[in-house]
């Protein structure tokens, strides 16, 4: 199925990763297996801003809202109806992808930073509605002690749970991105007009990968209530969207798993940053700096470079790309 | 008549509840005092946006590092005169701190793509926001003004404060000085110039980089002055950078990217449509100026007046 599609080595390489990774859990501390567990969830969160941003090249500045949707779904779901939980699962990411679809279809009339603005302000009302709707979403206090179902109730379950479904994300988008409609979105990423010329409709392409972007969004946020049982408005707060954004550009946001391994950088900092020190966040800020000046491509942009001269037409594409066009 | 009393953004004050002229007329001037603070701050983000070109998420940081300096400078000095003190001061150290990161960091940053400069400024954001915390800590602060500008006085049979009045003076003062400054000075001229068209101002053979360091001082400025003249009014603490940049930059949008005048009717439509939905729906009344950016958006998407970019 993956012929040409993927190369060997790199499936070997991701068939080696997958097994580390199912092994690991039984013999790292708890507090690893969380941590890992975690930087799933944010790398899922990550991989579906970049389907907009690094192969839409739109500029989706409030990703986490779908991501706080999709939390807050399943959260009601599961502590105000006594639907089965499934269900629930079920409802998130499609819940996530109808405001997806309503907040894309205002906001693809736009282009560029007014995209992006719009989508924030938009995005931002429904944090204000989460934030300020006490009698249903607990308010600024958020929804804690959700009930899991027993099978996904000890740590190391729901890590092998997330797991599974992360891949399995990982392979449809990766699918996607490869099928002629992720060829299609990258043309509109790079010429908007010349493919308007040929007859693409460049709108209606954008806002389905704005639904499938969301949609994505929404199971992330799933996993993250299967992980931690318990949502907060905070997770629809702009500074968790623009941190996933900064995850993007950190790993690459032209490669495929560069946002993984931004997202992986990112949750890695903050703990063991913050084990030693409260100011984990100036550390963040400076190692940022320092990649602006020294790695402008982003980490994994970085090392396909160096190691694949292929890679390097992608980096000088990068370039060309400009916020108000 | 009734008083209702809400937090928002930590910015308390009362309000009426029950609606009749007077108080909407009322709220209207709460509502553009409001809005003169909005356009203080986002006037330097607008400058700054304008000129330079960069979108400047630590421009609430600076923000919060004038409010937070507002505060030593009164409590050292204390009584009136470390309030006035305290609007002199503040602006000045957040325009030192401006310029030094101007002159170190953001200077060869220029030729970067946006989304870089996002970037760079969204860790310009974290590294201030911890070092606010590190020399002033995570505790709610809080700052007196003058005894001049303290209680409120009548006006259409209802309570308004002093304090408000005295940030409606103040807005059109800052929009004034802005507008010799753009308009009157050589360097001001200089940077409408590189505002509309960078290159051909190099070409003229004008040293860019500081008319650009001048600009960023200047937006900085503004930041810290905006900072200063609400600390009475909210009890500062860490996040406030959080909370007024996203509408600092939902402003700039509705009003005209880079537009000086656009930062002010932005602020308008922001402040006013708030101290509205305070009146009519407190508890959802952070909805109403989203809902309006979003309208604005809509009907005009690059903004009420022409933008530089």
């Amino acid at each position: 199925m993956f012929r040409g599609i993927i190369d060997l080595k790199s499936l070997w390489l991701i068939g080696a990763i997958f097994i580390i990774l199912l092994i690991l859990p039984p013999i790292i501390p708890r507090f690893y297996t969380y941590i890992l567990t975690l930087i799933f969830v944010t790398a899922l969160l990550a991989m579906s801003l970049n389907l907009c941003v690094g192969y839409g090249g739109m500029f989706q500045f409030h990703h986490g809202v779908f991501y706080g949707v999709g939390a807050y779904t399943v959260a009601l779901m599961l502590t105000k109806t006594s639907l089965p939980v499934w269900v629930g699962f079920i409802a998130g990411p499609i819940v996530a992808a109808a405001v997806g679809l309503l907040i894309g279809w205002f906001c693809v009339r736009l282009t560029r930073l007014y995209f992006g603005m719009l989508q924030i302000s938009l995005g931002s009302l429904i944090w204000a509605i989460a934030f300020r709707w006490y009698t249903l979403t607990g308010g600024d206090d958020g929804i804690h002690g959700i009930p899991m179902p027993s099978l996904l109730s000890s740590l190391n379950s729901s890590y092998y749970f997330i797991l599974i479904i992360l891949v399995i994300c990982l392979i449809v988008l990766y699918l996607i991105v490869k099928s002629p409609f992720g060829r299609t979105l990258q043309a509109i990423r790079d010429n908007p007009e010349r493919c308007e010329a040929v007859g693409v409709n460049v709108r209606r392409h954008q806002l389905i990968t704005i639904v499938i972007a969301t949609f994505f969004a929404g199971i992330a946020g799933v996993l993250f209530v299967v992980l931690e049982h318990s949502v907060f408005p905070d997770l629809m707060f702009w500074v968790l969207s623009l941190e996933a954004f900064i995850m993007c550009l950190l790993g690459g946001w032209f490669t495929f798993a560069g946002p993984v391994l931004g997202a992986a950088i990112m949750i890695s900092l903050r703990t063991f940053v913050g084990i030693y020190t409260e100011y984990w966040t100036l550390i963040l800020g400076i190692v940022l700096i320092l990649l602006i000046f020294f790695l402008p491509e982003g980490v994994m942009g970085y090392f396909l470079e160096k190691f694949k001269p292929r890679a390097k037409e992608v980096v000088e594409r990068s370039s060309e790309l400009n916020v108000a066009g | 008549m009734q008083l209702g009393f809400i937090e928002e953004d930590g910015f308390q004050m009362e309000y009426v509840l029950t609606f009749g002229p007077s108080e909407l007329a009322c709220q209207l001037l709460v509502g553009l005092s409001r809005s003169m603070l909005l356009f203080i701050v986002t006037a330097g983000l607008s400058l700054v946006l304008g000129v330079l070109r960069v979108p400047n998420i630590a421009h609430g940081s600076l923000y919060m590092i004038g409010a937070f300096t507002a505060f030593t400078v009164s409590t050292v000095v204390g009584g009136a005169g470390g309030f006035w003190l305290s609007l002199i001061v503040a602006p000045l150290a957040v325009a030192l701190v401006g310029l030094v990161a101007e002159r170190i960091l953001f200077c060869h940053l220029y030729e970067r793509e946006h989304l870089m400069l996002l970037l760079f400024t969204f860790a310009l954001m974290l590294i201030l926001g911890d070092l606010v915390k590190i020399i002033w800590g995570a505790e709610y602060r809080s700052v007196t003004t003058a005894s001049l500008l303290q209680g409120s006085f009548m006006i259409f049979g209802l309570p308004f404060p002093r304090y408000n009045l005295f940030l409606l003076i103040m807005g059109p003062l800052v929009a004034v000085a802005l507008w010799l400054f753009v308009s009157k000075t050589k360097i001001g001229r200089i940077s409408r110039a590189a505002a509309v068209d960078r290159e051909m101002v190099g070409v003229l053979g004008i040293n860019v980089s500081w008319v650009f360091a001048t600009a960023f001082v200047i937006g900085c400025l503004l930041a810290g002055l905006g900072g200063a003249l609400i600390a009475p009014t909210v009890s500062i603490t860490l996040g406030m950078d959080h909370t007024i940049i996203i509408e600092a930059f939902l402003i700039v949008t509705i009003g005209g990217l880079g537009n000086m005048w656009g930062a002010l009717i932005g602020s308008l439509i922001f402040g006013i449509t708030h101290s509205f939905g305070v009146m009519f729906w407190p508890q959802f009344a952070i909805v109403f100026p989203y809902v309006a950016v979003v309208i604005v958006l809509l009907l005009r998407p690059r903004g009420m007046l022409k933008s530089v970019w």
